[in-house]
């Protein structure tokens, strides 16, 4: 059985005015996740990762489709389907009213679990947060807080850990902390759902992977294979000046790097032939593997919108 | 604890931490009440022909001060709660519709009866009081901390900012309070104004209470008890409806 299982889930939100259209946030969006997969969800802003979880979790209710928890439905069997959730939400929210230690009993015993301190203890240690166990909720930075939203998703030990953009507006030493940490749980046999816009963590941490776009997945592969589908080199180089129009809408441009996706040889050559023809200058010209971001810019540009 | 008991905790604890503002600001707000009613009126009003006007309008300020708190507690804990998002975190646990129904009614009771309970203790000062069955003053107060506890989950669910919440309050909640008979017996108004007290759920549950304290009311005090649970199990039903759909807190 799957640890996720999406059948054709669609959403629809209604038109906010008369006469204006409704919203199709997902469209029939069907996949598994099997137990102790670490997956990842990618998609632009606005592609439709944040209604699919909010369905997983139950904050929001599916037009149409059914998701399951080890085979339980989000909706009619939302208890049990929920004890095996673990959600850390996107939004950093609190709850101002508690310490941190507070806030973590609080969230064990809506979930029947008594007699969590070991447990809590340890998520305050591998969080990094045992010296502010006591703190008020309100004097914690956005990154301390950020670790309590983690570890209350953790309190009652989900069998399935869903992160929704945890490493937004993060420090380098908290995205360590936390991706140790939910590699280690991972390792123990926990499922990992976990959607963000750094692509060179979903890379490095993810073993599979789907993509959405306007609410459809476009792509559903083991990242090792959606690496092989990519266009196998990138060129990259510096320009002074801009490149022209129609040798630009090929390249991916950020500031003075452009970098080219190309299959093999001839093309690079083609590359440099076109640059230096437009009267450029290449510097600091390198060669190298295509990497998750290449792939994600190709299946976005690519999929039928 | 288990998961209801839990919320229930976490919702006293919340009013509890700041109590300086959620219980004894209200004692307070009525002991101003009773001192310049009761000055004013002492000798003016005549309401029952043995009980002083002071003395009337204790039950009558004890059982608004239950009624707005147990209103207040729960309608701005989930308001505040939906504005801050911390909602979530209740929202993402398997806690039943029940569950969340009895956490936020038990413990909008348990604010309501507090506030009463000071009010009473310091207002009990200013007047000697007779207590003719006990019964019907804990029957009352209860029931209607708990209707109004119910009233609040139904206006922090409907509510999305704090203003829609106040208007609630103030043209809902304030006028059935003070049209209830909290100052005054309803037999000292025009017939029809006392036929209209009469379609006012809050009247019974106040007439009900000074029953309970003077022996005499306006009404038996067992036609109140029929009114009061009778609306107690139609706005529960409706909440525990409202909570099972998700109204306006599950996309």
């Amino acid at each position: 059985m799957s640890a996720l299982s999406f059948q054709s889930v669609s959403k629809i939100y209604p038109a906010k005015s008369q006469g204006g259209a409704a919203l199709k946030a997902l469209d029939h969006v069907s996949f598994d996740i099997e137990e102790g997969e670490f997956f990842g969800l990618l998609g632009p802003n606005g592609a439709g990762k944040t209604t699919l979880i909010s369905i997983l979790a139950g904050l929001s209710l599916a037009s149409s489709g059914h998701v399951t928890v080890h085979g339980h439905d989000v909706q009619t069997d939302y208890a049990q389907a929920r004890r095996l959730l673990g959600v850390v939400p996107q939004e950093l929210v609190f709850d101002p009213f508690f310490s941190v230690r507070e806030a973590l009993k609080i969230q064990s015993g809506y979930f029947g679990v008594k007699h969590n301190d070991d447990w809590i203890d340890e998520l305050l240690h591998s969080l990094g947060l045992a010296d502010k166990a006591h703190a008020n909720m309100r004097q914690l930075s956005g990154g301390m807080k950020r670790r309590v939203l983690v570890a209350q998703a953790l309190v009652h030990k989900p069998r399935v850990i869903v992160l929704d953009e945890p490493t937004a507006g993060v420090d380098v030493e908290l995205r360590q902390t936390l991706w140790q940490f939910i590699a280690k749980l991972n390792k123990q046999g926990h499922t990992v759902l976990l959607t963000t816009h750094y692509l060179e963590e979903a890379e490095a941490l993810c073993g599979r992977l789907a993509m959405l776009k306007q609410g459809r997945v476009v792509a559903l592969e083991s990242t090792s294979e959606l690496l092989k589908s990519a266009s196998s080199n990138v060129l990259r180089f510096k320009v002074d000046a801009p490149l022209p129009a129609e040798l630009a809408a090929k390249a991916r441009v950020t500031g003075r790097i452009v970098q080219f996706p190309a299959q093999n040889a001839v093309e690079i050559e083609q590359y440099l032939a076109a640059v230096r023809q437009a009267g450029l200058v290449a510097e600091d010209v390198e060669i190298r593997k295509a990497d998750l971001e290449d792939v994600f810019l190709e299946v976005m540009s690519g999929a039928a919108s | 604890m288990t998961g209801w008991q839990t919320l229930f905790y976490k919702e006293v604890l919340r009013f509890w931490k700041v109590s300086f503002q959620t219980i004894a600001a209200p004692v307070l707000t009525a002991v101003l009440y009773m001192l310049i009613f009761g000055h004013v009126l002492e000798n003016h009003v005549k309401v029952y022909d043995s009980v002083p006007y002071t003395a009337f309008l204790v039950p009558g300020l004890v059982m608004m001060s239950v009624l707005q708190n147990a209103f207040a507690n729960s309608s701005s804990s989930l308001i505040q709660s939906k504005i801050m998002g911390n909602l979530v975190f209740v929202l993402l646990t398997p806690l039943s519709h029940w569950s969340w129904f009895f956490a936020y009614v038990a413990s909008s009771m348990v604010r309501g009866l507090a506030v009463g309970a000071g009010v009473f203790v310091v207002t009990a000062w200013f007047t000697p009081l007779s207590y003719a069955a006990p019964l019907w003053i804990i029957t009352f107060a209860v029931l209607g901390a708990a209707l109004l506890g119910a009233l609040g989950l139904v206006a922090g669910l409907w509510a999305e900012k704090f203003d829609q919440l106040a208007a609630f309050q103030n043209f809902v909640i304030m006028p059935m309070t003070f049209l209830s008979g909290v100052f005054y017996s309803i037999h000292s108004l025009p017939l029809v104004w006392q036929q209209v007290s009469h379609l006012n759920p809050f009247f019974y549950m106040i007439d009900g209470f000074r029953y309970g304290f003077f022996g005499q009311s306006d009404v038996s005090p067992w036609i109140s008890l029929a009114v009061v649970g009778s609306a107690l199990l139609i706005v529960s039903a409706a909440t525990v409806k409202l909570l099972q759909s998700g109204y306006k807190i599950r996309s």
